[in-house]
């Protein structure tokens, strides 16, 4: 699936890319100076000459020449998939981590580390000191030609190949050399490959991050739109050393540290909307409320104003995701698929009951960037408040917070009601030592996911109601398409619920109201009683 | 023919309707902004509460500046002479066709019991509303005037009890405009400057 998707998406970025080129010709006619290309062109390069068979092969001759890009690759989230929390002490990484989702990695590493920055990462065996394993092309890849194939750890066909083995499909092999050769900086391609399609598919995952994002209009992302500002995902994550800013384990709740400047704001985030936009960033001359937005600037995040609402681009997000009702067979014994009227899957007897929706408007909290996970073997508790996969911290008054939108995303998943643990069960691979999603058997693929992360498992599994918070950052609208004052300034507006503050229009004082309108009441009963005798008493007169 | 008395000069008659148009205009909008009802929309009712609010500014100080150079601010010195026949006579005398106990002249042309709510009117409501409106205009700059920790509700809640002061006031106001010797003869006078002498 992933790889088709990835096609259709190449496809529509090879005929941009053409389009791109075809105007920049038509430019380069008008203006001799060309814009400056690289000082190297890696087609001219010996070490590049030659056929390559597999992706470690390419990574080597890259290290002949950069000979520190793999050590500085194997410091980054994006080789160990794990992340140290050191303030709440929790060890974080896609490695360690559970979402509502797929769930988790433990025994399906074959197939998540498909977005492994690295080569061959199949089991908890893989070794993650080997340089050649790192894998370069994924991300520097131009031709959009680079495809990793799915069940195969992250490695890539580099020869013809029957896969999977004894199933008489026969893989086409991927230009390598050509792609070694035309290597450059990262596209939102490149990015957009993994984290378009985080969850397994087409912005399931993120909401503000989809397919969309390869060529948007500036009603989809003012940034990114290509009649507009063009910018690619490195524009605002600037990175060096190949360590990729912009943690979604530690976020910035609240950037007090204004724009960003030469020689200043060392390590800081520049991915944060006040590195470029700084803290005061409405301006007289584009508003003339830009005084009284400042002051809301203070305590609101950028985002919950100027992101109307998430999944805007024309793909759906996944809102819900039952797994408490997946293994449902129809009358023949067949597994079920059922669609809605977009053709969005709502069902899968592999999977649940899913609940997609696009344009969606965020919920709202207060952030200060303090996450806590609920990582696998801590206790839970069953009860109507749904676990919260991860908990976001923030208030009104710790001076961190800011008021944050956030896609949540709901479901129930596996959980073992002895233990009081969530479960991260095996589901991926083939019918024979495959997880549930070719057995269908919760017991089994429990047992497997838990044994492979080494947690105890009682053998029995029930499901619990679960919740994910993702703050949005992406898609952010044109300033005229941002939120208006009265969708909060109202009774039942947006920020509601939002505790701490007193919002006009939201919030008045009850007893001062109705005490109040309670006098105006009595004080026009009052002159209507008055005149009413004025009027009786002159007609006796 | 009836005797007619000019009390109401021509600023003192531009004051008092331009004013009695902005304060409606900030009821209605700033009972929008309160959430009471919808009308402009909330952002439209804050800049028109805002406009407005800086257009009665300016008609104040021309008032102020009116007020002493005429000396008419003694009009508003309180009395509580006759209170009680006043209060008597709005309680009782009205019915019975008795006539007004109070002779207004152009040297003193409000009653005991108006001095006495337009007093109340200068010492609780405007300083309540004024000052609290006035930080609600300057929201941004509470921090460098020295309130860093002043809170929004109070200073909002002050000013919605300062709001609806005035619509108390507005309502009996416009009621009293009617017990003069016809029911618009009060207004007529406001109008032409000429009040009937009965």
């Amino acid at each position: 699936m992933l790889r088709t998707r990835s096609a259709i998406a190449l496809l529509a970025g090879a005929l941009l890319g053409a389009v791109l080129t075809v105007t920049n010709l038509a430019q380069a006619t008008v203006a001799p100076l060309a814009k400056p290309s690289p000082t190297a062109d890696h087609s001219k390069f010996k070490e590049l000459q030659k056929q390559f068979k597999s992706g470690p092969e390419v990574t080597k001759a890259c290290l002949s020449c950069h000979t520190e890009a793999a050590k500085q690759v194997h410091r980054t989230k994006h080789w160990t998939w794990e992340f140290i929390n050191t303030e709440k002490n929790q060890k974080l990484g896609k490695k360690n981590v559970l979402n509502n989702f797929c769930i988790s990695i433990p025994n399906n590493q074959q197939y998540c580390t498909n977005c492994h920055v690295g080569y061959g990462w199949k089991d908890k065996n893989f070794d993650f000191t080997s340089e050649e394993n790192v894998d370069c092309l994924v991300c520097h890849d131009t031709t959009l030609s680079y495809v990793k194939q799915p069940g195969m750890a992250g490695h890539v066909v580099g020869e013809e190949m029957e896969f999977p083995k004894g199933s008489g499909k026969i893989l086409k092999p991927i230009p390598l050399t050509k792609i070694a050769q035309s290597v450059g900086k990262t596209s939102r391609e490149t990015c957009g490959t993994c984290h378009f399609f985080g969850g397994g598919g087409d912005g399931v995952k993120h909401g503000d991050m989809d397919s969309s994002l390869y060529a948007p209009e500036k009603d989809v992302d003012v940034h990114m739109a290509v009649d507009g500002l063009n910018f690619n995902c490195g524009t605002c994550h600037q990175t060096s050393s190949h360590d990729i800013p912009g943690s979604r384990y530690t976020p910035v709740g609240k950037d007090k540290g204004g724009m960003q400047v030469r020689g200043k704001n060392e390590g800081e985030n520049p991915a944060t909307c006040v590195a470029c936009h700084d803290t005061k960033p409405h301006k007289a001359e584009n508003s003339k409320h830009a005084v009284r937005l400042n002051i809301h600037a203070e305590k609101i995040a950028c985002q919950t104003c100027h992101i109307p609402a998430f999944a805007r681009g024309g793909v759906a997000t996944k809102m819900s995701w039952d797994w408490s009702t997946a293994g449902k067979f129809d009358a023949d014994g067949k597994p079920i698929v059922k669609k809605d009227d977009h053709g969005h899957t709502i069902y899968e007897t592999r999977k649940g009951d899913f609940v997609v929706a696009e344009n969606v408007k965020p919920e709202y909290y207060w952030f200060n960037g303090d996450i806590t996970y609920t990582l696998l073997g801590d206790k839970i508790v069953k009860s109507d408040k749904p676990v919260g996969i991860n908990m976001i911290g923030g208030s009104a008054t710790d001076g961190k917070s800011m008021i944050w939108p956030f896609k949540v995303s709901r479901g129930k998943q596996p959980y073992d009601p002895e233990n009081q643990t969530l479960i991260a069960p095996h589901t991926t691979g083939p019918k024979s030592g495959g997880g549930y999603w070719t057995n269908f058997d919760w017991d089994r693929a429990a047992r497997q996911g838990m044994a492979d992360a080494d947690a105890p498992f009682s053998g029995k599994v029930d499901f619990v109601s679960t919740e994910m918070y993702w703050p949005i950052a992406h898609m952010v609208a044109p300033k005229d398409k941002s939120v208006g004052c009265a969708e909060c300034h109202a009774k039942d507006g947006r920020l509601a619920d939002i505790k701490g503050i007193y919002i006009p229009g939201r919030d008045a004082n009850p007893l001062i109201d109705k005490t109040a309108w309670l006098l105006v009441l009595l004080t026009l009963l009052g002159v209507i009683g008055h005149a009413a005798i004025r009027i009786f008493a002159s007609k006796k007169h | 023919m009836v005797e007619r008395v000019y009390i109401f000069k021509r600023f003192e008659r531009f004051w008092h309707w331009a004013q009695a148009a902005l304060i409606m205009f900030l009821l209605l909008t700033g009972f929008e902004i309160h959430g009471t009802y919808g009308v402009f929309g909330f952002e439209k009712a804050v800049e028109y509460h805002t406009i407005a609010a800086w257009m009665l500014v300016g008609l104040w100080t021309f008032a102020v500046f009116w007020h002493f150079t005429t000396g008419e601010w003694k009009q508003y010195i309180p009395t509580t002479k006759r209170v009680t026949e006043m209060v008597r006579f709005y309680a009782f005398g009205i019915f019975k066709g008795e006539s007004h106990p109070f002779k207004q002249t152009a040297l003193s042309k409000h009653n005991p019991l108006q001095r006495l709510a337009y007093l109340g009117v200068l010492l609780v409501i405007n300083p309540l509303i004024w000052t609290s409106g006035w930080f609600l205009l300057f929201f941004g700059s509470w921090a460098s005037w020295g309130f860093p920790n002043l809170s929004l509700e109070l200073v909002a809640t002050a000013h919605v009890i300062g709001a609806f002061m005035i619509l108390l006031f507005l309502i009996v106001h416009m009621y009293l405009t009617t017990t003069g010797h016809t029911p618009l003869a009060h207004i007529k006078a406001m109008i032409t400057g000429w009040e009937e002498k009965h």
